[in-house]
Order: structure tokens, then C-alpha cells, then sequence
């Protein structure tokens, strides 16, 4: 083995937008260590809490991210809710799901996208974001917005989908589907796409579950961790809901179970569009959350499971509010996977596992 | 050759109509309920204050004495509090986005007062 070099990777590199440094640690060609830096998009965030109340919060807390920002208020929104002890309409948790499920397929195929872009299949990549961009119009007619769609509010929903805008997202998800598997059998099947991802970047199952792994990530691992299986809110009410899981836990296993939850979300949506309920689509909330109330809730965003915890002090404005994302959850097992793995391989590594470093840092 | 395989979908995007816009020569219509900017109808506004105090980025400032409403359009989120909490709907999210500016400035309406006029 040769002398160990330190070859730096990040805050800027071209295969990832995010701002993340990495050493590695290099002998030969082989990555012998890595120790992963953060810290360059550091917003404090969390603290805004104190000067908003608990209302005007929610637009701070979609902005945590660009494109889990529906996660991020259905999350802090109901993390409220269970601290004031709100019940939200039943359609209101439908449409929030909906929404919800179509920020998952749009944020998939975003990372489809930079995924092909970085072993260069830029074809692939044009075809997965002219796919994202329909689910960007859908946002658009339904909410208002594109990217940060301020439709969820504290008890509910601003905004209803009337049942011609149902029909929509349903057709439009239906053509979706039909280009979607075409790219994505391309994808799995493809030869040069498996020489760059299978066995690269190992995970084993006890590994993941000892560096408390979630999402795609932990999934890809044979761990069958997903929150929507909880069944809470409208998830409760699908007919069947089952993870999807790989067991390779190699890079093509990241890739398989990301690729195959977008049409799993699809389905969710049509099933959630087929029965929602009539109704009110929110409750008046008033009053203020009581001195010392404390409320936690998780919420799985298309990273994995995301952790939101709020305490009251009796005024508008909350005391404490932490967001524990995936991303966090995931950098030690990153780290794992980059172990040993090609100097060449590095890049793809860290896509598959699509770090957010924005959430991460809040 | 894999990158063939997507060769059907890519050979046939050549001759169907191209996925974007020819911007700024061709414009995509504003489909209804789009968040463009905030909008007051200034003979309808009481100057209550209620936008300005559910307004999450301090957009809005309403000045009772110089009978003015004001509101900042770079501040402005458009997350749409204040048209919900407009107690007189005198607020509107209109669809069209806020006009390029050379210079940051806000948009300042002076309400007529109903008893002067009347």
C-alpha cells in the first residue's frame, strides 16, 4: 500500500449541489478513512421559534428544505396539533398525504436525475426531470405554488382539491407512470448502470441497524423501517401498505428500492384519491399551547424518518422546537459505506444516499 | 448497450413537441389560484392592522394616521395569511408574479376615509 493521502471532497464539487466536505483519507486508490465536515449552511432556524409564533412558524419550518418543504410543514404542523390537542379533519389528512406522496415522487425523481447525471447517463437525467416537472405543475394547479406550496396550515389545509383537479393528478400520474417504468426498467437492467453500483458501497443489515440507518437507505439494507407503516393519519386507511426493502444493501439496491417507491407513492395517491372523504378541510385553532406541554412526532419524508419535537410555555410563540432529520441519521452510515470503497466510487456512494445537508443543518 | 435502450423515448423526443417554452418569446398561461403577489382593494380596507400582525415576514405595514397600507413585495412570502385573516376580504392573491424591479421598494396605497367623502 502506498503513503495515505488526504484528498478533500466538497463544500463545492459538481456531483453534488449540497454543501458537504469530506476528507478521505486515500492509499493507492482505495479510501482507507473519511471524516465528513458540515456546518456551511447553518440558518438557525430552530431558534426563529421564539420570534414567530406558532402559526407563522410553519413558513419557516417548509423552508428548512427545498424539497421536503411539504414534509417539513405536515410534520411541524402536526407536532402542534398533538401539543394543543387539535383534531384535524379527515380529509385535510388525506390531502395533506397526497401532497405529501407527490413531493416523494418528485424529490425520487430529482435524485434520479443527479444519480444518472453522475455516471453519466445525461439522457436519463433530461427524461427524470422532464417527469418531475409535471408533478411541479400538478403543485402549481392544486396548491399555488411549485416548490414551497404553503398549503399546510396548524388544523388543517388552506387550500381543497375539487374532484376535476382529482381526475387531473390522477391522469397526469397515469402517464407519469407509463414513461416512469420505462426509464426505471432501464435503469435496473442496464449493464453499465449495474458494473457502477452493484456490490459498491456495502451495508450490511446489522451495520444499519447499529448506526440507526434510516430511509431508502436503511431499507436497501433489509431493514424494513418505514413510518408510514404505522398507519397514522391516512396512512392508516390504505388497504395494504408493506415497505419496500433490498437485500443487497450495495449501491443497486439504493437505486432498486428509491426507483420502486415511486410508483409505490403513486399508488397511494390514487388509492388516497379514490377515497378520501367530503368534509371540512380545517379547524379553528386557538388559544396558545400550555406552559411545559411537550409533543413529538415523526413523519417519514423521502430521505426517511424525520424527528419533530415542540414545547409550549404557555405563550404564542413556542419555547423549544428540534427537527432531527434523515439525513443526520445517516452520515455515520455513510461514512461505513465509504470505507474501503474506489476513490472513482465515492461519488456514487454519496448519491445513493442523497445527503441533505440544508435539513441537516436547518 | 444500455444507454440504447432508452433509445425509443429519446429518438422519440426529436419529433415531438419540445417540453419547454421558447421564454421570454412564449409565456406558460398562470393557471387559476397561482400565488403571485398581494393585492389590496384600497376603498374596502379599514386599516385594522390584522394583515400586518399575521404577516410571518413582517411584509405588511399599515399606518392608521397617514391612513396608508403599505406592503413590502421582496419581503412578501406568499404564503397568503393575510388574505385569510382580512376580516373585510379586501385582500386578493393575484396570479401575476411581482414585476422585475431595478431597486427594492414597497407598494404603498393610500385608503380613502369614508367620512371625509361622505
Amino acid at each position: 500500500m502506498g503513503k495515505a493521502t488526504v484528498i478533500p471532497f466538497g463544500p463545492q464539487h459538481p456531483v453534488l449541489p449540497e454543501p458537504l466536505h469530506l476528507d478521505l483519507v486515500v492509499q493507492d486508490e482505495t479510501v482507507v478513512d473519511v471524516l465528513p465536515q458540515i456546518g456551511f449552511v447553518h440558518r438557525g432556524l430552530e431558534k426563529l421559534v421564539e420570534t414567530r409564533d406558532y402559526n407563522q412558524f410553519i413558513y419557516i419550518a417548509e423552508r428548512i428544505c427545498g424539497i421536503c418543504a411539504t414534509g417539513h410543514s405536515i410534520g411541524y404542523a402536526e407536532t402542534v396539533e398533538s401539543l394543543m390537542g387539535v383534531e384535524v379533519p379527515k380529509r385535510a389528512e388525506y390531502l395533506r398525504i397526497i401532497w405529501h406522496e407527490l413531493s416523494r415522487v418528485h424529490s425520487h425523481l430529482l435524485w434520479l436525475g443527479l444519480a444518472a447525471d453522475a455516471f453519466g447517463f445525461e439522457s436519463m437525467f433530461m427524461h427524470c426531470w422532464r417527469l418531475r416537472e409535471r408533478v411541479l405543475d400538478l403543485f402549481e394547479k392544486t396548491t399555488g405554488g411549485r416548490v414551497i406550496l404553503s398549503v399546510v396550515k396548524v388544523g388543517g389545509v388552506v387550500r381543497d382539491i375539487d374532484a376535476t383537479q382529482m381526475a387531473e393528478i390522477i391522469s397526469v400520474l397515469d402517464g407519469l407512470k407509463d414513461d416512469y417504468t420505462k426509464i426505471m426498467n432501464t435503469l435496473l437492467t442496464d449493464t453499465s448502470v449495474k458494473n457502477r453500483t452493484v456490490g459498491v458501497g456495502h451495508i450490511s443489515t446489522e451495520d444499519a441497524r447499529s448506526l440507526s440507518m434510516v430511509g431508502p437507505f436503511a431499507r436497501a439494507s433489509n431493514l424494513p423501517y418505514d413510518v408510514r407503516s404505522f398507519g397514522k393519519g391516512a396512512y392508516g386507511d390504505l388497504a395494504d401498505f408493506q415497505p419496500i426493502v433490498a437485500t443487497e444493501g450495495d449501491c443497486y439496491a439504493r437505486v432498486k428500492v428509491r426507483c420502486l417507491e415511486v410508483l409505490q407513492s403513486i399508488e397511494i395517491i390514487k388509492e388516497l384519491a379514490a377515497k378520501i372523504p367530503a368534509g371540512d378541510i380545517e379547524v379553528a385553532v386557538k388559544g396558545a399551547p400550555a406552559d411545559g406541554a411537550q409533543a413529538s412526532n415523526v413523519l417519514e419524508q423521502p430521505r426517511g424518518e424525520c424527528y419533530y419535537y415542540a414545547r409550549g410555555n404557555g405563550s404564542k410563540n413556542l419555547e423549544r422546537m428540534r427537527i432531527r432529520t434523515p439525513t443526520s441519521q445517516n452520515l455515520a452510515g455513510m461514512t461505513v459505506a465509504l470505507k474501503g470503497c474506489d476513490l472513482a466510487d465515492v461519488n456514487m456512494i454519496i448519491l445513493t444516499i442523497d445527503p441533505c445537508i440544508s435539513c441537516t443543518e436547518r | 448497450m444500455g444507454s440504447f435502450k432508452l433509445g425509443g423515448m429519446t429518438f422519440g423526443s426529436l419529433f415531438k413537441k419540445p417540453e419547454t417554452l421558447l421564454y421570454p418569446l412564449e409565456t406558460k398561461p398562470a393557471p387559476a389560484g397561482l400565488k403571485g403577489h398581494i393585492v389590496n382593494d384600497a376603498s374596502l380596507c379599514i386599516l385594522c392592522g390584522i394583515c400586518a400582525k399575521a404577516c410571518p415576514s413582517d411584509a405588511i405595514v399599515v399606518e392608521k394616521k397617514e391612513r396608508t397600507w403599505a406592503i413590502d413585495p421582496f419581503r412578501c412570502v406568499q404564503c397568503g395569511s393575510c388574505v385569510r385573516a382580512c376580516p373585510k376580504a379586501c385582500l386578493a392573491m393575484d396570479s401575476a408574479y411581482t414585476p422585475i424591479a431595478t431597486a427594492q421598494s414597497c407598494t404603498v396605497l393610500e385608503v380613502p376615509d369614508p367620512k371625509a367623502s361622505a
